[in-house]
């Protein structure tokens, strides 16, 4: 019995020094449910965040960080910012995000990061086809990722409205890019479907697209 | 219940089995330290593997050659899908006839039928299904719709924008004008 008690020490040990937290999440988003059980992709990732009230957020991977100050390098150019050192900084942050039209993006980075987490965001203007400053972003975020291919990934809320969504897909079309995921959460694939035969015939990697 | 045996067999003077009376009991039962232990196991094993959220990849078709492909695809193979508030869905089969005698209401779960009928009926290299989105359809709506055409394993699908004339059925059927459509004065 002594034994047992000891391996059950010792597998719990594994697991608790083996367990990753998810990094916390300014944004609380519902994803929607998929079939899918394509995974995400790991790496190079910019991710596009919209809310339930259809707000967008742009963010990088914090692996990518001289990538980060690249693209706050560019689009402090194409759009005549005047960013200090210490603001395009704060941009390049671990968990940084921006969710401000770029007339605020300077005062927002201004801002502390605790300040940040209790701030009500206006979002990246994207629905007006005309000044759809989610474009530029993507502009400046290809300009940084040069030669190397970056994993755009789109993260919505169950209830943000298509227009938000057609502002996000219209700025990444511009920008040449029409190949980008979805985030969703795993759904079982219901047995009497043309897919739920077929996972029954070919297996359950079908569904890996 | 098992226990963990701290006697010594050697010892004893009065033979197995006999305690001396009025002497605690030095015996600790580990059975529930166990039991905890491997709670705690299977709660790290799950939560370490099972939060991972997967990806819907999604391809576009290039926003400039889009008129003649529309024009490409034969009438009689498309399914029109339209999604608006409320999660009403509503679709046609072919071109939208201007009386809208072709426009009929569905839902998210009978839709799967509906796409499965026109899929048995038409040619696999016709069958094309056109998924529009009005301007209060959730974000969920859309995912959803998505992932119909995963389930129902159709191969070509596109996702474009709403027109005028298909908001005017909506407006018809909801009673509700979508958001930023205004009807216009004559019919």
């Amino acid at each position: 019995m002594t034994a047992m008690c000891d391996v059950a020490f010792l597998l719990l040990a594994f697991f608790i020094l083996t367990t990753k937290f998810k990094p916390d999440e300014a944004l609380s988003v519902t994803t929607p449910k998929s079939v899918s059980t394509r995974t995400l992709e790991g790496k190079d990732i910019v991710l596009i965040t919209m809310d339930k009230d259809g707000k967008v957020y742009f963010s990088v991977d914090d692996m990518n960080r001289p990538e980060k100050l690249q693209i706050i390098e560019e689009v402090n150019e194409m759009k005549a910012l005047n960013l200090t050192d210490a603001e395009k900084a704060a941009f390049a942050r671990n968990g940084s995000f921006v969710g401000v039209p770029f007339s605020q993006l300077k005062s927002y980075l201004q801002r502390d990061p605790s300040e940040i987490k209790n701030l009500q965001q206006p979002g990246i203007p994207v629905t007006d086809s005309l000044n759809n400053e989610l474009q530029v972003w993507i502009r400046a975020a290809l300009t940084a990722f040069q030669g190397k291919k970056m994993n755009i990934l789109l993260k919505g809320d169950n209830e943000a409205k298509y227009p938000s969504f057609k502002g996000v897909i219209d700025a990444l079309k511009k920008n040449e890019q029409f190949k980008f995921s979805l985030v969703t959460d795993p759904e079982g694939i219901p047995p009497d479907s043309e897919l739920g035969r077929r996972a029954a015939r070919e297996g359950a990697s079908v569904t890996d697209q | 219940m098992a226990e963990l045996d701290t006697s010594q067999q050697g010892g004893h003077k009065k033979g197995p089995g006999v305690k001396k009376a009025k002497k605690l009991s030095t015996r600790v039962d580990l059975t529930p330290m166990v039991d905890l232990g491997f709670l705690l196991i299977t709660f790290f094993i799950f939560t370490t593997t099972m939060s991972q959220p997967t990806a819907l990849r999604l391809y576009l078709p290039k926003d400039t050659e889009k008129q003649e492909e529309q024009s490409k695809v034969k009438n009689s193979g498309a399914l029109t899908i339209l999604m608006n508030r409320d999660n009403n869905v509503y679709y046609y089969e072919g071109e939208l006839l201007p009386d809208g005698s072709n426009f009929k209401t569905s839902n998210f779960m009978d839709i799967r039928q509906v796409i499965l009928d026109k899929k048995r009926n038409t040619k696999p290299e016709d069958f094309v299904v056109i998924i529009k989105p009005g301007p209060d359809a959730t974000y969920k709506n859309t995912v959803d719709m998505l992932d119909e055409m995963f389930i129902g394993d159709v191969k070509r699908y596109a996702l474009v924008d709403i027109t005028p004339q298909d908001l005017q059925f909506i407006a018809a059927t909801e009673g509700v004008p979508p958001s930023g459509f205004t009807a216009p004065a004559s019919n």
